[in-house]
């Protein structure tokens, strides 16, 4: 069939999302391969499929339809350290997991700021351990992903169309209908479908916060065929399982997300007229506070509980924080190669759906898997130890990879359809087009993936405990082992020193993003 | 400067070290940390041993297994360090592992005589909670009482599966009316013991699954003398910790320098203080003066490795359905 | 002579046939209701869009498969001519060369082709900063620099009051008639097609018609342009 002409081609993109797609199956291949004897399905996993599904269901609905509300709020709302507070609300998703849970529960807890407010004026505590600590979890985690995507969406809506929804008197609910519902179609499902992947492994929150094995993962189960039973086979399927699902998921929500674009004009600051009674003005206000209270209690919990040996710690962190630093570089590096092709590729159209559900395989693959997998494909060529940063860094993009897409291909169709032609007329097809054009347009969005690439490298323990030897320790693998060698404060402190470095490296990119970028 | 290993790794560690043997032992993480026995006893063997100690964390006893399993006949690793008996069965059958031919008195409650697994360090599992609060005094106590547990999950930690060991090893077949007793106490469960650990010092639960010498821990290392073990009329069950000799090491003789070095007196004077567990032979200085103040069980517990390994499944199955409910 | 031999233009399903020619050195009014193929019709003769059937010729070389940029084109579109991330110069010197390393010569080129549109003290500054009648003499700016001997014009004016309208007009029509470019303007106005046009191709209902002289086709249009235009014309 003939196409309208392009400026860029998708091939690369397609060749990323097939590397992608290949690592991810050949690391299950090997598993497989490696298999001795192998068990099925059994009846109990019916209801672990079942805990799995309900949860990151319900995770990945309540993340979106409270971002829904907050991004509107943040999108029309102009107040000083707004920007901070965008940035600071990231945090819980670059977070080592148990350093969240931990800070989660000094509110939530059963001895958390919440029961001694509550105890205090004589309601009964709040039990934060069933289904809704699950969610809850899952939400602080998500929450300020969502946000920052729908956010995004919402600021790229022509200021021209809120001109005109002032001039037309649109009420809230046309403005609603118009403007805002035809938004969020656009962005929810792809929302929707990373974090449904993301809470689909979840193993050490869900099991944490839902207090007890009800609460059983498919990630969990996994983990028990792999070293309960060291049933390989059993591992690779429970793990192929997760990626069906996720693929079914991806496929099902990506189908129904309309690839409208937004005609546009020039680019001007984003200034809307719609909100200004003060009921609108209370609403957004509350969704802020309220937002910013859930997610930087926890934070402050994590930042008082490491302040007092954060200067004892410091030191010995050193060399873990370079190592740290160097897995995040290298992995960001790695996911911006993947990421920009096939957000390129995505935004032509062609096989769109395929692309980003290839993307999202990372997430959705079991990290101990990939990692088992890629141990057994390397050590027959090299010593995997000695490929600890590059094997590490590659995973951590390929994890940081649905994300990157989500912030990269709404700006990559936008670029292509409004510049494409004139390109394409000037003969500025392929390299230039890439290096003049289309870079340079989507830096504020590559700032942003890459920060937040870098930031989520920086806190995942990732797939280097099993491939570490004791001098190569990342900060997350330095405060697990000072947890386990029962120095939870220390812990503590490694793990503000963490949340320092991830929010800087964060802020830095997305800053140097949307640094002189015209709209 | 021992980082200058990881710049030998990638300039490819033979060429360097070419004319010094390099014993490679394959351990959990927590053992090689910088607050593990790992660096200590790294410099104790090379002092005796004119070699490289190389020692390589893998998460846990668990993990350990599985990664020797993994690497099968072709391992790197001439020796696996940290397995415990409750995984002794299954690494036994794997046929990977050679007899290590030490003769020494263990200072261990129970009796120890196998030929290939040999035992470095030991101690008993037990909830911990704050000194003061009187605690249980067994579990049909605890699972009458109000008082709130953390515990690990038996399927990915090692403490979580003691725990299963520990009921089944005290109350047989009525284990799991034990556990449907205990399922109103347990707040949650963790997937390892730091997590269940933190979750306690939080203030999350008023006891913990963990070991008898954890108290020692807080005395010795923080002067914190808050925290207390209780000790359970039933009996506490063992945690043995053990070495094997990988049966395809390049360097038998080495390998075998290394397991008589552990149950020598430079390596057990190492353990309670990094490990936090006993010696299997108490160092001629004696134990560290925070030890002495720890509870004694009148019983202890440890089902025979075979035993254990065909009542693992069997276990399991009771616990979750008890705790499903 | 621009040459469209049975041709038939697919945009995503929507269809547009024509079968005329142009001689070399007119400029021609592309007219017709809205949605009935004009746009279609030069993004298919500037390469955007692919044909069916047909072929499409330059001077009697086939063009039918070239690249936009293979094509002796320059075309303004109705908004987005120019990159916002680019000053003025820079975006004109896209014209001369996509990486923008320019030799000495193309410098001056520049410099000439800023002066002919009287935008010298503005080349530094950013589109954002320019109004939409400099805007507009940017985008003419470089496509008089691209000299290719077919100028497209898809409303590029659209925008610009009856003035200033006029006088890019006024500003094309010179610069056409120094260059000797063949020109195609899409219009809605007709009397944009009478101050600039020599001939007029009506576009209507997916068909294109072959161009008719100005004055004539005004003065008796065929039924189809009759409804179009009003009954007072």
């Amino acid at each position: 069939m003939v196409n309208r002409a392009q400026p860029v081609k998708s091939g690369s993109g397609i060749i990323a999302a097939a590397l992608v797609a290949a690592l991810i199956f050949a690391t299950l291949a090997a598993v497989f391969m490696r298999a001795e004897h192998g068990t099925g399905f059994t009846r109990a996993d019916y209801s672990v499929l079942r805990f799995t599904l309900v949860q990151a269901t319900l995770s990945a609905v309540i993340s979106v339809a409270l971002a829904v509300p907050v991004a509107r709020a943040l999108a029309r709302r102009r107040f000083f350290g707004r920007g901070i507070l965008i940035t600071v609300m990231g945090a819980p998703f670059i977070l080592p997991v148990i350093v969240a849970v931990l800070g989660l529960l000094a509110v939530f807890g059963r001895a958390g700021w919440l029961n001694q407010i509550t105890g205090f004026i004589g309601l009964p505590p709040v039990q934060i351990y069933g289904l809704h600590g699950v969610v809850l979890a899952h939400v602080f985690f998500n929450l300020p992903l969502a946000t920052r995507l729908i956010l995004q969406a919402w600021q790229e809506i022509p200021a021209e169309r809120f001109r005109l929804a002032a001039q037309l008197g649109f009420g809230p609910r046309a403005m609603f209908r118009q403007i805002e519902y035809p938004l969020l179609r656009r962005v929810v499902p792809g929302a929707l479908a990373v974090i449904f992947a993301l809470c689909l492994s979840s193993f050490a929150v869900a099991l944490t916060l839902g207090g007890g094995p009800r609460a059983t993962t498919i990630e969990l189960a996994i983990y028990q065929a792999f070293r309960f039973d060291f049933d390989l086979a059993r591992a690779a399927l429970l793990s192929l399982t997760q990626l069906g699902l996720t693929i079914l998921a991806a496929l099902m929500v990506l189908q129904s997300a309309g690839a409208t674009a937004f005609d546009s004009g020039p680019g001007r600051a984003v200034r809307r007229w719609d909100g200004k009674n003060l009921t609108a003005k209370l609403f957004d206000m509350a969704c802020i506070a309220l937002a910013a209270v859930f997610l930087m209690l926890p934070l402050a919990a994590v930042i008082l509980a490491g302040l007092r040996t954060l200067p004892d710690v410091a030191g010995l962190m050193l060399w873990p924080v370079l190592i740290s630093l160097s897995i995040a570089l290298i992995s960001t590096a790695i996911l911006l190669l993947l990421a920009l092709p096939m957000a390129v590729a995505t935004a032509l159209g062609r096989g769109a759906g395929l692309l980003e559900t290839a993307g999202l395989l990372g997430l959705a693959a079991s990290p101990l898997v990939i990692g088992t997998g890629l141990f057994i494909l390397i050590r027959p060529i090299a010593n995997p130890t000695a490929l600890a940063l590059p094997v590490t860094a590659l995973v951590n993009a390929v994890m940081a990879l649905p994300f990157a897409l989500r912030i990269l291909i709404p700006r990559a169709r936008e670029v292509i359809r409004r510049h494409g032609r004139l390109a394409l007329s000037l003969g500025m097809a392929g390299g230039p087009f890439i290096r003049r054009i289309l870079l340079p347009r989507m830096r504020p969005q590559i700032g942003f993936a890459a920060g937040l690439s870098a930031a989520l490298s920086m806190g995942d323990l990732g797939v280097i405990a099993l491939f570490a030897d004791p001098d190569f320790a990342t900060l997350p693998l330095q405060i697990y082992r000072l947890m386990g060698a029962y120095r939870m404060a220390d812990a503590a402190g490694a793990a503000l020193m963490l949340l320092f470095l991830s929010l800087t490296i964060f802020w830095l990119f997305d800053r140097g993003g949307r640094w002189h970028a015209e709209a | 400067m021992k980082y200058s290993v990881f710049a030998a790794g990638i300039l490819s560690a033979t060429a360097i070290m070419a004319d010094t043997p390099e014993l490679t032992v394959y351990t959990y993480d927590s053992f090689v940390s910088d607050w593990g026995p790992g660096p200590q006893v790294e410099q104790a063997f090379e002092e005796i041993c004119a070699c490289d100690l190389k020692l390589v964390g893998v998460e846990d006893g668990a993990a350990l297994l599985a990664r020797i399993r993994l690497e099968g006949a072709h391992t790197d690793a001439d020796i696996m360090l940290g397995i415990d008996t409750n995984l002794m069965s299954a690494a036994r059958e794997t046929g990977l592992f050679a007899p290590h031919n030490v003769t020494t008195e263990f200072d261990l409650p129970v009796a120890w005589e196998d030929p290939v697994f040999l035992p470095y360090d030991w101690g008993y599992f037990a909830f911990v909670h704050n000194a003061g609060e009187d605690a249980p005094a067994n579990f049909r106590a605890l699972a009458a009482s109000d008082k709130t547990i953390l515990i690990e999950d038996p399927r990915s930690s090692t403490p979580g599966l003691g725990l299963l060991m520990w009921v089944k090893a005290a109350y047989g077949d009525e284990a799991p009316a034990i556990w449907e007793g205990l399922s109103d106490n347990i707040v949650t469960v963790t997937k390892g013991w730091s997590e269940a650990y933190g979750l306690f010092l939080e203030g999350e639960a008023d006891m913990v699954l963990s070991y008898t010498t954890s108290p020692a821990y807080h005395l010795i290392a923080e002067s914190d003398a808050s925290k207390a073990a209780a000790a359970f009329d039933e009996g506490h069950y063992m945690q043995v910790e053990l070495a094997a000799k990988l049966a395809a090491t390049d360097q038998p003789e080495l390998a075998g320098q290394f397991l008589e070095f552990i149950v020598s007196d430079a390596f057990q004077s190492i353990i309670p203080t990094t490990n936090w567990m006993y010696p299997v032979r108490v160092p001629k200085a004696g134990l560290p003066a925070g030890f002495n103040g720890l509870i004694q069980p009148e019983k202890s517990l440890l089902l025979p490795a075979d035993e254990a390994a065909a009542l693992k499944n069997k276990a399991l199955d009771e616990w979750l359905t008890a705790l499903s409910r | 002579m621009l040459k469209l031999e049975n041709c038939l233009i697919d945009n995503d399903g929507f269809h547009l046939s024509a079968d005329f020619s142009i001689n070399s050195g007119r400029r021609v009014a592309v007219i017709g209701p809205s949605g009935g193929g004009k746009t279609t019709l030069l993004e298919a003769i500037a390469g955007f869009l692919p044909l069916l059937e047909g072929r499409m010729s330059w001077q009697d070389k086939d063009i039918t498969n070239a690249p936009p940029d293979r094509r002796p084109i320059a075309m303004l579109f109705q908004e987005d001519n120019l990159f916002p991330h680019l000053n003025a110069w820079q975006n004109i010197a896209l014209g001369l060369d996509p990486n923008l390393r320019l030799t000495k010569p193309q410098h001056e080129t520049i410099a000439n082709a800023l002066n002919r549109v009287g935008l010298t003290e503005y080349q530094a500054r950013k589109p954002a900063a320019l109004s939409g009648g400099q805007r507009a003499r940017v985008a003419l700016a470089r496509a008089l620099v691209r000299d290719r001997a077919l100028l497209l014009l898809d409303e590029p004016f659209a925008a610009l009051g009856p003035a200033l309208r006029a006088e890019m007009l006024d500003l094309v029509k010179a610069l056409c008639d120094e260059t000797g470019a063949t020109v195609l303007l899409v219009s809605h106005d007709p009397s944009d097609a009478s101050r600039i046009a020599q001939d007029v191709i009506f576009v209507d209902a997916g068909r294109a018609y072959p161009p008719a002289e100005t004055g004539q086709i005004f003065a008796h249009p065929p039924a189809a342009l009759r409804a179009y235009l009003g009954a007072d014309k």
